[in-house]
């Protein structure tokens, strides 16, 4: 803040329009929930909310999709956390649904647990009755998410369609929905991935450690990195090794790849992300890989 | 590291260079990554380009190449040292007037783009008919293809006495003109310094009431806070204001934020203010200064630019949001429609049609506290939405109390 000329900077501008964001749907919709996976994008969500809220209660409780595939050092974060915040935590587990037959688990090595979140977070929606869920995704992360609105209606079947999107104008947002239908909501939809970093370091948030750079067993697949965990097979001739790694995007172990670094630090991490020439769903996320519609397909049938 | 945010709009069709001009802003800025150019390079072979088309950075959604068009606004990031930039990026035929006035709402600036073989076309005019009335504060003319007229001053020159004459009218007088891109940088210097702090309302205050925080715990039994955004002006503690529609009076008794108590709050600062009395305050309320009030009515003119494929009904009833209040709104009147090309009064129309714009008169079922259009942008906006489909319906610039 600058009181002298009443200019904020970029990222207090960013952060006031998504407390902005949060608040508009506290006041509008009846059952939000905010969806946290443990990752950076999320906890950044957790610092606003408590920004929006404060000394209040969040008008809303937290929600994990649970992979069983997760990194420990995540869970163990997430649980940590949600304590700290004195918030209500709900887990939704993919192998519930695989269990009682309402996801069918994948097969061979290259199998991934990443699709079948869609299941489970939309069995979790209906359940709860949740007409609102926040979301942590940005714009600058995918081309489908570039036309995406902060407001993203979703039909009775949870599904997008990019050509009925609602107009989205001035900080007006048009919330309403039947029975049954509900919106995402991504209050960080204008942030980059620089942004979020900027402002983890800004806030001095912490992050769970697999953000900075450790020593880990991995092995080459795809031209990425992939830890060696009993979540993954390893193929003929994929040798494991052990490298200075750190992870850029935090989601399940089988399709989430690490990225070589030393940068121990916020500070290190914030310099690599200034200086990378990569984006963050290209160097580390396979979902994104296996066609070019990946992610738009995905959120057609109600992905994040 | 201080940087601040400006937000820009640019509209054109396919052909017009704006995409070779957005990926050079961003190459510049360092904002293009290898992975996105290689994916560009791919699905340009793979769709028949004979050329990298940089348009596919982020159009080519599976949607959009199925019925070969490009759908609404993308929205593109780059940084430079100075500044963030987010620019609102939108396709410019006629068609898409809508996705024009979405991309303008929220600008700070507009990148009009004109073909130096061309001249001004149709479409650059429209552009800068939608960027003057949804007021955005600058104008950048961006004259492009200037190898293609072999650099002639005079080609130039004719395309700025002509733009200046169509803009005479204006309510914007800040238009700069730049000579396509490939001179250097002209116009990423240009977007770096252009000055946009004052472009903001810090004269007349406006607190629109969003959320009321009410812990109901131990360590705050008794606090009573009402959170918003400050849409005008300067809030300061200690200030007396008064909660329209009530008209009750109070006096600021503090300006909380999660980082601690501040002395004073300015647009676009989120805050939770709490009053010195125990009064009746609710969302959709708004807080001003006594000496300095907004309009309270329930009759309002207004610029509507129609945004569903169900026509504006006459006599219809929309459900209204402006600020944070909601209401509805009933059509009284429709003055005119306004031909965005021509900019002619159409006074025997009916109705109005998808990416049409009128003037209306609107009665609204509960009070609005607001201000010309022109001179806060949020407090003189609002949206319509139609009540059968719950679509947004209508972008509305409030013109004054009718």
């Amino acid at each position: 803040m600058n009181a002298a000329t009443y200019e904020l900077s970029h990222l207090r501008a960013l952060e006031a329009e998504a407390i902005h964001v949060m608040r508009e749907v506290a006041a509008e919709l009846e059952r939000p929930v905010l969806l946290f996976s443990g990752g950076k994008d999320s906890i950044v969500l957790l610092r606003l909310a408590e920004k929006a809220f404060r000394p209040g209660r969040f008008p809303f409780p937290v929600m994990h999709v649970d992979t069983g595939h997760n990194f420990p050092e995540v869970l163990e974060f997430r649980d940590r956390r949600l304590g700290e915040l004195g918030e209500r935590l709900i887990v939704a587990s993919v192998q519930e649904s695989i269990d009682s037959g309402r996801a069918v688990e994948e097969l061979g090595p290259r199998a991934s647990r990443n699709r079948l979140q869609t299941v489970t977070l939309l069995d979790a929606i209906e359940e709860h009755g949740f007409d609102a869920a926040f979301g942590g995704a940005r714009r600058d992360e995918e081309r489908a998410r570039a036309k995406e609105r902060i407001f993203s209606f979703r039909d009775d079947f949870g599904q997008w369609n990019p050509k009925a999107q609602r107009p989205e104008l001035w900080s007006l947002y048009n919330g309403r929905i039947r029975r049954g239908e509900h919106v995402r909501v991504f209050p960080i939809s204008n942030w980059t991935e620089l942004d979020v970093w900027q402002y983890i370091a800004e806030e001095g948030l912490e992050v769970p450690p697999i953000y900075f750079a450790h020593e880990r067993e991995v092995f080459q697949r795809d031209g990425m990195l992939y830890a060696v965990s009993p979540h993954l097979e390893l193929i003929d001739g994929e040798e494991p090794f052990t490298a200075s790694v750190r992870y850029r995007t935090v989601g399940d172990m089988s399709c989430t790849g690490a990225v070589e670094s030393a940068a121990g630090t916020l500070e290190a991490v914030v310099d690599e992300i200034a200086a990378t020439r990569i984006t963050e769903r290209g160097e580390t996320r396979a979902d994104d890989r296996v066609t070019e519609a990946a992610m738009e397909d995905r959120k057609r049938e109600g992905y994040f | 590291m201080r940087a601040d945010l400006l937000r820009f709009t640019t509209a054109g069709s396919v052909d017009d260079g704006k995409s070779t001009l957005i990926g050079r802003l961003l190459y510049d800025a360092k904002s293009l990554f290898e992975d996105q150019i290689e994916a560009v390079e791919r699905t340009s072979v793979q769709w028949g380009f004979d050329y990298v088309n940089l348009a596919l950075l982020t159009d080519g959604l599976r949607a959009e190449r199925e019925q070969g068009i490009t759908i609404d606004v993308a929205y593109r990031y780059f940084a430079t040292p100075r500044r963030k930039f987010i620019i609102a990026d939108t396709p410019g035929h006629v068609q898409y007037t809508r996705n024009m006035v979405t991309g303008a709402s929220t600008a700070d600036l507009a990148l009009i783009l004109v073909d130096a073989r061309k001249g001004l076309t149709e479409q650059s005019r429209r552009h800068a008919v939608v960027a003057n009335l949804l007021h955005i504060p600058h104008l950048v003319v961006c004259i492009n293809k200037m190898d293609l007229v072999d650099w002639d001053q005079g080609a130039f020159e004719a395309i700025k006495d002509d733009f200046r004459a169509f803009a005479s009218r204006f309510d914007v007088t800040d238009i700069v003109f730049i000579l396509g891109w490939y001179q250097g940088t002209p116009l990423l210097h240009h977007l770096e310094e252009v000055h946009i702090a004052s472009d903001r309302n810090l004269v007349d205050v406006r607190f629109p009431v969003q959320y009321v925080i009410r812990p109901h715990n131990d360590a705050h039994h008794d606090y009573r806070g009402y959170a918003g955004q400050l849409a005008a002006g300067v809030l300061r503690v200690g200030d007396e204001i008064v909660v329209q529609p009530s008209g009750l009076a109070s006096k600021v008794a503090a300006i909380d934020t999660y980082d601690g108590p501040v002395v004073e709050a300015y647009p676009p600062m989120s805050v939770t203010v709490r009053l010195e009395d125990d009064i009746d305050v609710s969302r959709g309320d708004l807080l001003c200064r006594p000496h300095n009030q907004p309009t309270v009515g329930q009759d309002i003119e207004a610029m509507v630019c129609w945004l569903t494929d169900r026509p504006l009904q006459p006599n219809g009833r929309y459900a209204l949001k402006h600020t944070t209040r909601s209401a509805r709104a009933v059509v009284k009147e429709l003055r005119y429609r306004l031909d965005i090309n021509t900019l002619h009064r159409d006074e025997d129309c009916v109705s109005l049609a998808l990416n049409e714009m009128g003037r209306l008169h609107l009665r609204v079922t509960a009070p609005l506290m607001f201000d010309d259009y022109r001179r806060d942008r949020a407090t003189g906006s609002f949206i319509l939405v139609d009540e059968a489909t719950n679509a947004t319906a209508g972008a509305g610039m409030i013109l004054g109390p009718a």
